[in-house]
């Protein structure tokens, strides 16, 4: 396949994910918003103004970079495990397979897709921030960086987890018992600090925790971890992620008889 | 003349133990119109999931224009286009945005992909219904949608899985015009279907694939010289007071009502025959059809020899 053609498919992938999330949009863009929203309420400015500040932030100020970071982690994951998922659920990912697309264009194409929902979602959020806190990006560079791998390692993730879903039950597991604790234990809500010695040991076994310090670095310039860490971190997650993927595909796991 | 498919002991067995293929090997010519018939569980659509590599063969090989599938994945992959059995499109995209998609997936330029999605899906009766949801199409609409979408990367070969099952008569008669045509125009087309009167009327070369092996891979004229008998229904526009006599070795007439009768015709005679000896005795033949399918008594005959 030449060059322009893999980027066609890998446009036409892409463009059908969006239309896919946007066409949905009650689904998918609406709910994170809303219970992002009641977080900023709830913990942000009725439970915030009583906490005072939190690591020499004002507590709605510091969990902000913490609610964008799970929002963005959410979506990515969620689109894509439910978009590949139903394409293997309907059958329509065999217009894939038939097509001489190759492996790493649907892959690519597919996180691509779960990124353009996390990261859309997580402009929502970060919109909706300003709103409760005044919100000064520190480090551009490290905080767009840092979302990004976030959403391609979570995209990732999702891909894995909808090659071996065999039912709707299957995708909604992880999220639910691995993801979710994974996140609330990552350090959004509040310091490390405030854990006692074992607990912030547990801590640093989280992927999430750094993922999330990192970006609370880019966004306040302060952080409970070593930004550089989170970077290798992220690196060696897309790159074993990404190879698990690509050796799924290639050995037609779940999507071959 | 160049070979479209060329399979060679092909094997499969599933994970739970099931040998689909036995070691199967055919031949497929550039332009043809093959049929691939069997009964259900035959191995017909496993032979398809392996050469469109939806199923993951055992064994054995498969050549699509003389390139391998497993070596040459990406070129093999532009000369086909695959009508599966079962709808397998999302049901919540619009008809003209499936077959877009299609061609997208195939690296076909926008212009080129709008293009042609208008051609297949006007030449299809489909247009009009381009920015309906797909859900909302007939089933017949539906298989026409699987038709469109195979071809809109214009493949030199066409496997199409049961295309016609479920679908009105009126219909399947103008999917078999259309299918005639493109084969016309030089597409190789191979058929799966269970109407046995399709492979008849569309078919130039045939097998017959049961448990797993190929049973019979001839000419379709060929094969249907080896039926020994035929049994056709005659009908009279006048009342016949009683039956007609004809005298003729190997020839058997019987009277079913005032308006028909059963001619079994064997051993080389000809229905001209007949048709000379009726005129003699003043009755006019309004209407004349095979009591059965001819491939189907064939069809029947091999697997019960099976």
């Amino acid at each position: 396949m030449l060059v322009n053609h893999k980027f066609i498919a890998f446009e036409t992938i892409v463009i059908k994910e969006v239309r896919r999330f946007s066409r949905i949009w009650v689904q998918t863009l609406v709910p994170p918003a809303i219970t992002i929203g009641l977080y900023f309420v709830i913990f942000g400015n009725l439970v915030g103004r009583r906490i005072g500040e939190m690591g020499g932030f004002q507590y709605m100020e510091f969990i902000v970079p913490g609610l964008i970071m799970m929002s963005v982690i959410q979506n990515s994951y969620s689109n894509v495990v439910s978009s590949f998922f139903s394409h293997k659920f309907q059958r329509s990912v065999e217009e894939l397979l038939v097509s001489p697309v190759p492996n790493y264009i649907i892959l690519t194409g597919f996180v691509a897709g779960g990124m353009a929902r996390g990261l859309a979602v997580g402009m929502i959020v970060t919109t909706m921030s300003l709103f409760f806190a005044d919100l000064h990006i520190e480090n551009p560079l490290i905080t767009v960086a840092v979302v990004l791998m976030t959403s391609i390692v979570f995209s990732l993730a999702g891909f894995i987890n909808a090659v071996f879903a065999n039912n709707f039950d299957d995708i909604s597991i992880i999220p639910t018992f691995v993801l979710t604790p994974l996140i609330y234990l990552g350090g959004v809500f509040y310091s490390i600090q405030l854990l006692p010695p074992f607990w912030q040991l547990v801590s640093a076994i989280n992927p999430i925790f750094y993922m999330v310090n990192a970006f609370r670095y880019g966004i306040l310039g302060s952080s409970d971890v070593d930004v550089y860490w989170a970077f290798l971190i992220l690196a060696v997650f897309i790159a074993v992620l990404y190879s698990g993927c690509i050796w799924m595909l290639r050995h037609s796991t779940g999507i071959r008889a | 003349m160049t070979i479209a498919i060329s399979i060679k002991d092909l094997r499969k067995t599933y994970a739970n133990g099931f040998e689909a293929l036995k070691g199967i090997s055919l031949e497929v010519k550039e332009g043809d119109f093959f049929a691939l018939l069997g009964p259900n569980g035959a191995g017909k659509s496993t032979t398809i999931g392996v050469i469109s590599t939806l199923i993951n063969k055992s064994g054995g090989s498969v050549e699509v224009f003389g390139r391998n599938v497993d070596t040459h994945v990406y070129e093999t992959k532009l000369d086909f286009g695959v009508v599966p059995q079962e709808v397998n499109f999302s049901q919540f995209e619009k008809v003209q945005d499936i077959v877009m998609t299609q061609a997208g997936y195939y690296g076909l330029p926008r212009k080129l992909a709008k293009e042609r999605c208008e051609k297949y899906l006007k030449k299809l009766g489909l247009w009009e219904k381009r920015s309906d949801r797909s859900r909302s199409l007939s089933g017949g609409m539906k298989r026409r949608l699987m038709i469109a979408r195979a071809l809109v990367h214009e493949p030199r070969l066409l496997i199409l899985d049961e295309p016609t099952a479920g679908v009105d008569i009126e219909l399947r008669r103008s999917m078999w015009k259309f299918l005639t045509a493109i084969n016309d125009n030089g597409t190789t087309i191979i058929l799966t279907t269970h109407y046995l009167e399709e492979a008849e009327q569309l078919c130039k070369n045939i097998a017959i694939i049961d448990e797993g092996n190929i049973i019979v891979d001839t000419n379709m004229k060929k094969l249907l010289a080896e039926l020994d008998s035929q049994v056709y229904i005659l009908d009279s526009q006048e009342e016949i007071a009683r039956s007609p006599v004809v005298e003729l070795e190997n020839v058997n007439v019987r009277s079913i009502d005032s308006h028909s009768f059963e001619v079994t015709v064997a051993g080389g005679r000809s229905i001209n025959e007949v048709f000379a000896l009726l005129d003699q005795q003043g009755i006019q033949i309004s209407s004349m059809r095979n009591k059965t399918n001819r491939l189907e008594e064939l069809f029947l005959s091999r697997l019960n020899d099976n």
